[in-house]
């Protein structure tokens, strides 16, 4: 059967539903982490003293992955504006990069982790930590599942291109959309947590 | 593709090389900024400040926000709504009144 409104936009919306369904799926996100900010906010003003999270974290690391982050921002939105010139080859090399920018950021986020388990620095040792840990955890899975995302796109989901390129441009529009709104949540993260 | 479409495309990659860059600065000033040690409060503010333009410059170019059907705007009208109920809620509840102590 066929999907109604994938590439042809709706009359009374005027987008096509995986557009509509993105942003719907992106406000959840929102309250996800507006809900994890609010209890930030919460433990902190009601916590007698806090560190400033440079006396804690590596902030020349998170600087580092900041700008690996809004890179893959740039090379994603570049895919997608490769699509819409119709240069498939240089999609792949922006897609590519965009995901290998995301592992980057993994590895990176990797280091941090095992330097502060290695300090005997874990979730439950203060609520600083505990917090921290939650936001770039639950961070870190997002930019996984959009790296699964973007590499299935780059890979097996890019025969859609041969036959419906227009569907196919949309699809990486929304995975985009996704992407950006990771990049996003991050922008927010790094002075919250690493600078204040 | 006619090339009127492709000069729009063009156009827009010009923008995002733009928005870029302004990015990696805003990112090099919050650094900065940071490293003044100013009090809480006013951290606080400048640094939320930067950020906001930063994701908003994300938002409405990265993610064409700019240029969008007036549903999607009113579907971020009612969850931006939420997002700010939610976060004042601890700010309204907590006894002293304060967001954060010096």
């Amino acid at each position: 059967m066929e999907i109604p409104y994938a590439v042809e936009a709706r009359r009374d919306t005027g987008l096509s539903n995986g557009k509509i369904g993105i942003w719907l799926f992106l406000a959840s996100e929102v309250m996800l982490f507006g809900a994890l900010f609010a209890s930030y906010i919460l433990i902190r003003s009601g916590s007698p003293s806090w560190p400033r999270g440079d006396t804690i974290l590596n902030v020349p690391l998170a600087t580092f992955n900041t700008i690996v982050l809004i890179s893959s921002s740039v090379t994603m939105v570049m895919a997608w504006a490769s699509l819409m010139r119709n240069r498939f080859g240089t999609f792949r090399i922006y897609m590519g990069a965009t995901i290998l920018l995301g592992f980057v950021f993994l590895i990176v986020k990797y280091f941090e982790y095992s330097h502060k388990f290695h300090d005997g620095l874990f979730p439950s040792s203060n609520n600083f930590l505990a917090i921290y840990f939650t936001l770039t955890g639950l961070h870190m899975l997002h930019v996984a599942g959009g790296m699964a995302v973007n590499a299935y796109f780059w890979g097996p989901g890019a025969k859609l291109w041969k036959t419906n390129p227009t569907w196919f441009t949309n699809r990486v529009e929304h995975s985009g959309l996704f992407w950006h709104f990771v990049d996003l949540v991050w922008i927010f993260l790094f002075p919250t947590l690493y600078l204040l | 593709m006619s090339d009127h479409a492709a000069a729009d495309i063009d156009r827009h990659v010009r923008i995002y090389i733009t928005v870029f860059v302004v990015l990696m600065v805003l990112t090099i000033v919050t650094v900065l900024i940071s490293r003044v040690h100013l009090p809480v409060h006013q951290a606080v503010t400048v640094a939320l400040f930067v950020a906001l333009i930063k994701g908003s410059l994300v938002a409405c170019y990265f993610m064409h926000l700019i240029s969008e059907k007036k549903l999607i705007y009113a579907v971020l009208v009612v969850t931006t709504a939420f997002f700010i109920a939610l976060l004042a809620l601890p700010i309204l509840t907590h006894s002293n009144g304060y967001w954060i102590h010096s």
